[in-house]
């Protein structure tokens, strides 16, 4: 910038503020002495130059305020018409109002919620882990919060339980805690975190879901698993999460069976979910393709996202 | 003589100075964000409702229970499925308003810049202590710009931080980056208070320069500019 001009040039630079503080048309052509513009006055026909003046008088030249902010004068009518115009391209901002009309808004904000769901699904990656933890940073067992809907414990007969599969699976049946500890047992630190903002760190031990699935020939491309509990909670989730490596049915917490409150004799461990995707006291679970309108989740029917994802 | 000048002036229309000082992309990402603001504070209170601290479960101690008049969504659910709807407005305006700001390179005009610095204290005196107003050299004044661009640095900070509480699995960097899961509750709620203290200022200068400054900001136009003689 500074290096450039020399004393030649800087000249015009200076003379240009004067030039635009006093208008441009009526400033006569012959009293410019610069080299370039007295011969083009010369070349031009002098027939030329009355209609050459009132073009520059019908266009007004750009003026720009101290921002650059464009300025015209305008006529009232004219001013109407532009912020009639400018308002219209505001009509985005008019179409939020459909959510405040009672009969369009639940509908919009469920759109709303299943487009989140949709994209909770596309980022999630069945390979990523939830970090785990040291045992110095699992919360101790009395301070892991009892959380349930209805009971603490729906007085699950431990002795005569069994967990029923069903759906696309090659070996449908009852089976026995016996049979699904005698798969190898996966225990991890990891965070639970709940939907209401709250969260802990527990120690939680149990079978792989992916693991006993196989174990049980169900169809892995089959895209849910239904779950249904002892206290008529009922559950369903992705294909995609339930063979996560972290996904696992848990009976072991803290190294101990797991009690009641916490969902004996088995329940879903799943770190990339929200506790409420996380069912406790199973009875039954299901692969299917389909599922049934109503049967969501028991909290999703009622307004809870579906995905639930962490 | 006077016969004679009103014979000149009349055919002459009648003219409006009008100068454009807000193009329509910001307007539109102002709007958006005003609506989209209001939800996500009003939602997000009620969020925050559901468990009012920031510490652990167990024992619970509450930070504040927000009112349920000051809140949106009736319940847990409902407020989260206004906030998940409305964040993808915020977002998007967000978005929408840095890009065009880049691309125009207008963020010279407004972004707060160490050079600002000694020009804002003038300014908090001309506003607050009836000082003598500092004379007007740029689009924004400095006070200006700080509070604009803190704007942007509460929605930065609220999105990253909404990021890791909605996805602190799958952002694990990023919730490593925030300090856990617990402090980017922290940081969400600190930008939200950030927001809630620009809006009243914000609503009052807004009300001090009248209804021409006003209705720019809805047609980009400002009718007689105060810049124009």
């Amino acid at each position: 910038m500074t290096d450039k001009p020399q004393s030649r040039d800087d000249q015009p630079a200076e003379s240009e503020p004067q030039e635009s503080a006093t208008p441009r048309d009526e400033a006569p052509e012959t009293q410019r002495t610069s080299d370039n513009e007295r011969p083009k006055a010369l070349i031009e026909p002098r027939t030329d130059e009355k209609p050459h003046i009132e073009v520059r008088e019908e266009v007004p030249r750009p003026r720009l305020g101290p921002a650059g902010e464009e300025i015209r004068d305008v006529t009232p009518r004219d001013r109407r018409r532009i912020n009639r115009r400018e308002l219209l391209k505001l009509a985005p901002v008019i179409a939020l109002g459909a959510f405040a009309i009672p009969k369009l808004q639940q509908p919009l904000l469920n759109t709303g919620l299943h487009f989140s769901d949709w994209t909770a699904g596309k980022l999630f990656g069945p390979r990523r882990l939830e970090p785990t933890y040291s045992n110095s940073k699992v919360a101790p067992f009395d301070k892991f919060p009892y959380n349930y809907y209805d009971v603490v414990d729906p007085g699950v007969d431990l002795a005569s339980w069994t967990l029923t599969v069903e759906g696309l699976v090659k070996r449908p049946g009852d089976y026995t805690l016996q049979q699904i500890q005698s798969l190898p047992k996966q225990v991890q630190n990891t965070r639970h975190v709940c939907v209401e903002g709250w969260d802990v760190v527990g120690n939680f031990g149990g079978v792989r879901a992916s693991d006993f699935l196989r174990w049980v020939g169900a169809d892995l491309t089959a895209r849910f698993l239904e779950v249904e509990c002892a206290d008529e909670y009922y559950e369903s989730i992705d294909m995609e999460t339930i063979l996560h490596p972290q996904t696992i049915f848990c009976y072991e917490m803290y190294g101990r069976p797991l009690d009641r409150g916490h969902g004996a004799p088995l329940g879903l461990r799943m770190p990339t979910k929200l506790g409420y995707k996380q069912a406790k006291y199973l009875n039954t679970v299901r692969v299917t393709n389909v599922l049934k309108p109503g049967m969501r989740g028991y909290w999703e029917d009622q307004g809870y996202d579906w995905y639930g994802g962490l | 003589m006077a016969t004679n000048a009103s014979i000149l002036e009349t055919p002459k229309p009648q003219t409006i100075t009008v100068s454009y000082e807000h193009p329509f992309i910001v307007r539109l990402a102002h709007w958006l964000n005003a609506v989209a603001l209001f939800v996500m504070i009003t939602s997000g209170l009620r969020i925050f409702r559901a468990f009012p601290s920031f510490g652990p479960k167990i024992p619970q101690q509450n930070f504040w229970v927000p009112p349920p008049g000051i809140t949106l969504g009736g319940w847990l659910a409902g407020a989260i499925q206004w906030h998940f709807t409305f964040m993808w407005i915020f977002v998007g305006s967000g978005v929408m308003y840095l890009v065009y700001q880049i691309v125009s390179g207008h963020w010279r005009q407004v972004l707060f810049m160490p050079h600002d610095i000694p020009g804002v204290w003038p300014m908090v005196r001309h506003y607050f202590l009836f000082g003598k107003k500092p004379p007007v050299v740029a689009a924004y004044n400095p006070l200006q710009k700080l509070a604009y661009t803190s704007t942007v640095f509460f929605g930065a900070v609220s999105f990253l931080s909404g990021l890791v509480m909605y996805k602190p699995v799958q952002f694990w960097w990023l919730t490593a980056l925030l300090g856990g899961f617990r402090l980017a509750r922290v940081w969400h709620f600190m930008a939200m208070c950030g927001f809630v203290a620009f809006i009243p200022g914000h609503l009052i200068m807004v009300a001090l320069h009248g209804w021409n400054n006003f209705y720019s900001m809805i047609t980009g136009w400002k009718r007689d500019p105060e810049y124009i003689e």
